[in-house]
């Protein structure tokens, strides 16, 4: 696999336009242990980027922090521009930002339209507005080229996984997200149900919304990412457009934290 | 406050706002909104209709299938064994014993659903019978005083189970087992404290009436047509908003049939109560206890099924953490549910002491529960928490109250009607888990 040359990012650090979201000099400890220590990124609208690393690299960490979940210890988050604290996922929801876990969070009892409003049923006279709910399900999946299911009104337990992973990213758009945080969406995914899911991915990004994938797999992250971030060990040792990595590079700056033609200073003694 | 569990996830609680920006989705009138429509899932002819609701059933969600073919052949069984069990007198005499199986199944329901259980709803109802006992007869109030009372101290003791089972974290299976006992203490404390001899007796008329009287011949159709009229306007008005939304929606034909098969079924019940059932006096009429047992399933199918709390009641039972993070209240949510089965319970006993005309220190509670519990899952519902409706429980209770009275007509021992009970509770499961399976594989 050679470099994937298509340069589609556009807003990057020092690039036009202020990104969505800014992170700067984000720390999170635990005790003594440090697992985020100063991290900058830039997130662009409309666009994919992808977050790597090895296991404890900190991934986890970085995205509980933006969604909310857990306050950084250290650093600030920008939002539009301006500066935002985001300290429950209540504060991360209402500016727009969607977190996916990988355990989707649905309900396999309740039906596709049912998952994709619950807890913000649509009512009318008091009562669930079923009708307005299906067509609004219905339009938001249209509208992300989910094309697969067969209908609105089947059990969620029914589905495939790549199904499953379309309601709950639907349910996020749906909900106005303007970054939507998925983790490890196709870890659990065969072939067919892997290209669906990385198809929803780009069709979320040509609609606007900023994407953030958590990814062990490499193949998926060439082919839908505009950015790379790479952290190790707590730290983000590198970022940018994805036309400036390869997958070579990009393993070792996962594995080292450095990678052999672009050494970095900052990061050329990951232990210390 | 512990009660409130809410932490709302990263779909937290932000209000819904009515247009979609970004999406642009909650534009219905263009383009899109028409391919999406034109799917293969648009069923306009019966055929169609026929064939998505047999291919849902085969995927295993049979609904009420399966307990409604082992009613009729249950019925088939006891009719072929003595003619006497389809006359209007025996029916009638069935809906009213079933009647307390069913209240108590429906009770039961909402605790199923978020996938806890109640075993204290048997001695629960007792206490709450024993309260109206005191208060009506005792005390002498007004007969509605005594109900309030009753279904009130149900309601209680429900609030002060889910209290505990939610701040606490008990297990609610330990926790209304402890209920269970405490509660058969309490019965027995109340009426022995009453000085008539370890029994209450029912004295207003009102009271009595509840599971032995009957509405007059006129006012049975009255409320019958008044009902049909009700629930068929809806199914139509409902159908037919959905069809003109653009929505998948039965065809015509089955909306009428629905209709016509829901005029069909209330003629028949007033017919068979209307019809004399008396030997020396007439006696006829469609009995209070019907009209009762039918309201509350009304009332319990419209929380559970167009509601937000009866939404997320199955969201919580299925997956709590996903009910969590979508901003929904454990909680108070849950703390409703167990009101709901306590209240429930208190109708129950009443209906059960007013057909005794007492209520007494010898009450069988354990017994009462299992029957409960067997009511509600032969009907359908699910001990996983997730799934239930409240006909499963009429349903489920017609069935254990067909086998005691047909199992009492051919004169055959309670011995054989725990074990064939057991059998079919039995097979309840089995089909239930071999649906389940069907849907899991496909």
């Amino acid at each position: 696999m050679s470099i994937v040359a298509e340069d589609r990012a556009t807003g990057g650090p020092g690039g036009p336009g202020s990104p969505l979201l800014g992170l700067r000099g984000i720390s999170k400890h635990f005790g003594a242990v440090r697992a985020l220590n100063h991290v900058d990124l830039d997130v662009p609208a409309g666009q994919i980027t992808a977050l790597v690393g090895d296991n404890g690299a900190g991934k986890s960490t970085l995205i509980k922090a933006v969604s909310g979940i857990w306050a950084p210890t250290g650093g600030e988050m920008t939002w539009d521009g301006a500066p935002v604290e985001v300290n429950t996922p209540k504060a991360a929801d209402q500016l727009g930002i969607a977190t996916v876990y990988q355990d989707l969070a649905l309900c396999d009892n309740l039906d596709i339209v049912q998952n994709m409003f619950l807890g913000h049923e649509e009512l009318s006279h008091g009562l669930l507005d079923e009708t307005r709910m299906e067509l609004t399900a219905k339009q938001t999946l249209a509208d992300l080229s989910v094309t697969t299911v067969q209908s609105v009104r089947q059990l969620v337990g029914s589905l495939s996984g790549g199904q499953r992973q379309s309601v709950a990213v639907a349910r996020a758009v749906m909900r106005d997200a303007r970054l939507v945080i998925m983790d490890e969406p196709t870890a659990a995914l065969g072939v067919s149900q892997t290209a669906q899911v990385l198809d929803l991915i780009k069709t979320l990004g040509s609609k606007g919304i900023a994407v953030i994938v958590i990814s062990h797999n490499l193949n998926d992250v060439f082919e839908v990412a505009d950015r790379l971030a790479v952290l190790y060990l707590g730290r983000l040792v590198s970022s940018g457009p994805i036309a400036e990595y390869d997958r070579q590079r990009a393993v070792e700056l996962i594995t080292t934290g450095r990678s052999g033609d672009d050494p970095d200073p900052g990061t050329t003694d990951p232990k210390g | 406050m512990a009660l409130d569990e809410e932490q709302s996830g990263p779909g937290g609680a932000h209000p819904m706002s009515t247009d979609i920006p970004g999406t642009a989705s909650a534009e219905v009138d263009d383009d899109t909104a028409v391919d999406v429509v034109a799917t293969p899932e648009l069923s306009d002819s019966v055929g169609e209709y026929v064939r998505a609701t047999g291919k849902r059933i085969r995927s295993g969600e049979s609904g009420v299938l399966p307990v409604l073919g082992g009613l009729i052949l249950l019925v088939i069984v006891f009719q072929v064994q003595d003619s006497v069990f389809l006359s209007a007198g025996n029916l009638v005499n069935l809906l009213v014993q079933g009647s307390v199986f069913i209240l108590l199944g429906m009770a039961e329901i909402w605790v199923l659903v978020l996938g806890e259980i109640d075993l204290s709803v048997g001695y629960s109802a007792g206490v709450g019978a024993t309260i109206t006992a005191i208060i009506s007869t005792a005390h002498g109030l007004p007969w509605w005083v005594a109900i309030l009372g009753g279904i009130g101290t149900c309601a209680v003791i429900g609030a002060i189970i889910g209290t505990i089972v939610i701040m606490l974290r008990l297990p609610s299976f330990i926790v209304t087992l402890a209920a269970l006992l405490g509660l058969q203490g309490v019965l027995l404390y109340l009426i022995n404290s009453n000085g008539t001899g370890g029994t209450i007796r029912i004295t207003s008329s009102v009271l009595l009436d509840l599971a032995n009287g009957n509405m007059s011949i006129t006012a049975g159709w009255v409320v019958m047509v008044a009902s049909v009229a009700v629930f068929g306007g809806v199914t139509v008005l409902r159908d037919r908003h959905r069809r003109r939304s653009g929505l998948v929606a039965p065809p015509v034909a089955i909306t009428v049939l629905k209709v016509a098969v829901m005029a069909a079924a209330g003629v028949a019940l007033v017919l068979v109560c209307n019809a004399n059932r008396g030997a020396l006096v007439p006696v006829q009429g469609v009995p209070y206890v019907v009209l009762v047992v039918l309201g509350i399933l009304a009332v319990w199918t419209f929380l559970l099924g167009r509601t937000r709390f009866g939404r997320y009641l199955y969201a919580i039972g299925n997956n709590g953490e996903a009910a969590r993070r979508a901003g929904i209240s454990l909680g108070w949510n849950k703390l409703w549910a167990f009101v709901l089965t306590g209240l429930t319970a208190g109708i129950a006993g009443i209906i059960y002491a007013s057909r005794l005309g007492s209520i007494s220190n010898n009450i069988d509670g354990g017994t009462l529960v299992l029957y409960a519990v067997a009511s509600a899952v032969i009907g359908g519902a699910s001990l996983f928490g997730g799934r239930g409706k409240p006909v499963y429980a009429l349903l489920g209770g017609l069935v254990i109250a067909t086998i005691y009275n047909g199992m009492g007509l051919l004169g055959l021992a309670a011995s054989y009607q725990y074990m064939v009970t057991a059998l079919v509770l039995l097979a309840a499961v089995t089909i239930d888990s071999l649906a389940r399976r069907g849907r899991t594989s496909s």
